[in-house]
């Protein structure tokens, strides 16, 4: 059976000469569809469940990352993960996290030689998984996303947010956040009785925050450990994390599981 | 920004005038080594080399420690900011003459505790010697004071015009602009050529013009020529983004030959693009507009894209035109930015205008 890909890339042009090149250095590769941005890339590769998936990083809607990170979460679990291949046109540091995990990428424009390498890469993970050896995706994926940047050093740490609620500014100490949550353009910001919103990126809170302190489980949700009641799993299989001062359930995803083991 | 090694001793400065106040000491203590060895040379008997040297290096050093880095300590007394600290109001002025005398007075000091003289008595026995050299030194630190304010004008003026240059030419040639044209342009070559030369050709502007306005010596540019430049970036964006981008551009031909600042609405171009229409799925529209309303030129760049609510972010480049419309025409210009989440931006410029419109047949 000849192997299937996907390719999520905005630019048409590019898009299209992609799917040319890997004609030419793969001819047995089927190319399934092309995606133009991240929320479409990640509904067809999960409708598609292609061996092969190319991402480009910059993209509308979820970045070439975000589609990744969902889809190593909402991929059926026993299933290996496509073999993924980043494709970017300049992103160093992106670059640099893909070298350090082993994880495949394309830089744009993107050379018929290079691209020889990358189809032989990605046929030898085929071949293996075939065979059913361990495959490395999901681990790698995970490596590279819990990579985050350089925390910050702890007296420019964050004691206070500050939230303007209509006419009025709201101080919460860092102290009594429990939960912070990525909402569209907003971050919630969640304490045992109070909820605040927050324009500032979840990205650039975190990075002021004690990563001791503060402990990723999904894209976008970050709990305060030691207000971590219980993690418990569900019939589907997966892990789902409880807090002492707040009712709700907080979905742990697959590639943040590995945090929560036994002593 | 060169970021000199801050020198030790002058730590307890804030950071941004240690260096300056480094190179000022420095000046100082030279011209107070020549003028002890001119005093020396010219009268040896009543100039003995050593306490020559004392009382040069005292006077001058009392005098520069409170003009210059006490002048920085009271800088909120002397309503003075970085990057120069200074400001001709008549509070600086008063506080700059006493500190030469005070200066004065206390360098003579340790010039006398140190020669057991005392050029108070001076006063008594040879007023005319005792004026002259307190005029004297008064003239030379006043020279002084006058020379390194006009140096570090000078001096900081030229660093923020390389700055803005340098910001600029950073802006346009962005690396992911680049290399995305680049490899677009690669897969036309293969596909369709001669969209594939005129993609090279717009780029070909593009890159002349960005270079050209980011030289000191920029030519005179006009509204037509900044459309036109608008076009080629805007053509580029077109052939990567697809049907994702549309894109309009409106000048009244009685307008063309208005002068502009070169690639001043480029920023605001590429905010919308970057900002607007980059992160839309659908895409949008971007729609840029020269107009004529009473005595001002209205220029304003819309977009369609996903908005942004609250003030704009870090990024945007506005700060940047802004520095520019202050250097090119003082307060007589404005730049006003709104934008809502869902609803797209909008920047208008309003600037003074500069020639007679042509009236319309």
């Amino acid at each position: 059976m000849n192997a299937t890909a996907l390719i999520a890339e905005d630019e048409p042009l590019l898009a299209a000469a992609l799917q040319a090149e890997l004609a030419r250095a793969w001819p047995g590769l089927r190319v399934l569809a092309t995606a133009g941005d991240g929320d479409t890339a990640l509904s067809q590769a999960l409708a598609l469940q292609p061996d092969l998936l190319f991402l480009d990083i910059r993209m509308p809607g979820l970045s070439g990352l975000e589609v990744a990170e969902e889809l190593a979460d909402a991929w059926p679990s026993g299933q290996p993960l496509p073999v993924l291949v980043f494709a970017t046109a300049y992103d160093q540091y992106a670059v640099k996290a893909f070298e350090a995990q082993a994880l495949d990428y394309l830089l744009k424009p993107v050379q018929a030689e290079r691209l020889a390498v990358t189809v032989q890469r990605a046929q030898a993970a085929l071949a293996r998984r075939r065979q059913g050896l361990d495959d490395p995706t999901l681990q790698r994926l995970r490596a590279l996303l819990a990579a985050a940047p350089e925390p910050a050093p702890a007296h420019e740490r964050l004691r206070v947010i500050q939230a303007s609620v209509g006419q009025t500014l709201r101080l919460v100490p860092v102290d009594e956040v429990l939960v912070l949550q990525a909402a569209d353009k907003y971050v919630r910001v969640l304490t045992a009785q109070d909820e605040l919103l927050v324009r500032t990126p979840l990205k650039e809170l975190l990075a002021r925050l004690d990563p001791e302190a503060f402990w990723p489980i999904h894209r976008g949700t970050v709990l305060r450990a030691t207000a971590i009641e219980r993690v418990e799993r569900t019939e589907a299989g997966r892990l789902v994390a409880r807090l002492r001062q707040r009712p709700e359930p907080w979905p742990v995803s697959r590639l943040h599981e590995a945090r929560f083991r036994a002593m | 920004m060169t970021h000199n090694p801050s020198p030790w001793w002058l730590r307890w400065l804030p950071a941004d005038s240690r260096a300056s106040v480094q190179r000022r000491a420095l000046v100082v203590w030279g011209v107070a080594a020549v003028i002890a060895l001119v005093q020396h040379g010219l009268k040896p008997a009543e100039h003995e080399l050593l306490p020559s040297f004392v009382y040069s290096y005292a006077i001058s050093t009392s005098i520069w420690f409170l003009s210059d880095p006490m002048r920085i300590v009271l800088r909120r007394w002397l309503q003075v900011q970085a990057p120069y600290y200074w400001r001709f109001s008549p509070a600086t002025m008063a506080y700059l003459v006493l500190a030469i005398l005070l200066g004065y007075a206390l360098g003579t000091a340790v010039g006398d505790a140190y020669t057991a003289r005392s050029t108070w008595a001076l006063l008594m026995l040879s007023p005319e010697r005792f004026w002259g050299f307190l005029v004297w030194s008064l003239a030379v630190s006043g020279a002084f004071l006058f020379y390194f304010y006009h140096r570090e004008k000078a001096h900081a003026l030229e660093q923020l015009a390389t700055e803005t240059r340098l910001k600029l030419l950073e802006s346009q040639l962005e690396p992911h602009m680049l290399f995305n044209t680049l490899a677009n342009l690669r897969a036309l070559i293969a596909t369709d050529p001669p969209r594939a030369i005129d993609m090279l050709d717009r780029l070909n502007a593009y890159l002349r013009a960005t270079l050209a306005a980011s030289r000191a010596d920029a030519q005179a540019h006009t509204l037509a020529r900044e459309f036109e430049r608008l076009d080629d970036y805007l053509a580029l964006m077109a052939v990567r983004m697809g049907p994702r981008l549309r894109y309009r551009l409106n000048l009244p031909p009685e307008l063309a030959a208005h002068p502009l600042p070169p690639l001043l609405l480029q920023p605001l171009v590429e905010n919308a693009i970057r900002h607007g229409l980059e992160p839309a799925v659908a895409g949008g529209e971007i729609e840029v507009e020269a107009a004529q309303e009473g005595g001002a030129l209205r220029l304003t760049v819309r977009d369609s894209g996903v908005g942004h609510d609250g003030p704009p972010q870090a990024g945007f480049g506005l700060t940047q035109v802004r520095e520019r419309l202050q250097t090119a025409y003082g307060n007589a210009a404005q730049l006003d930015w709104r934008s809502a989440a869902g609803h797209g931006s909008q920047a208008t410029l309003t600037l003074p205008l500069q020639t007679p419109a042509t009236p319309r047949p």
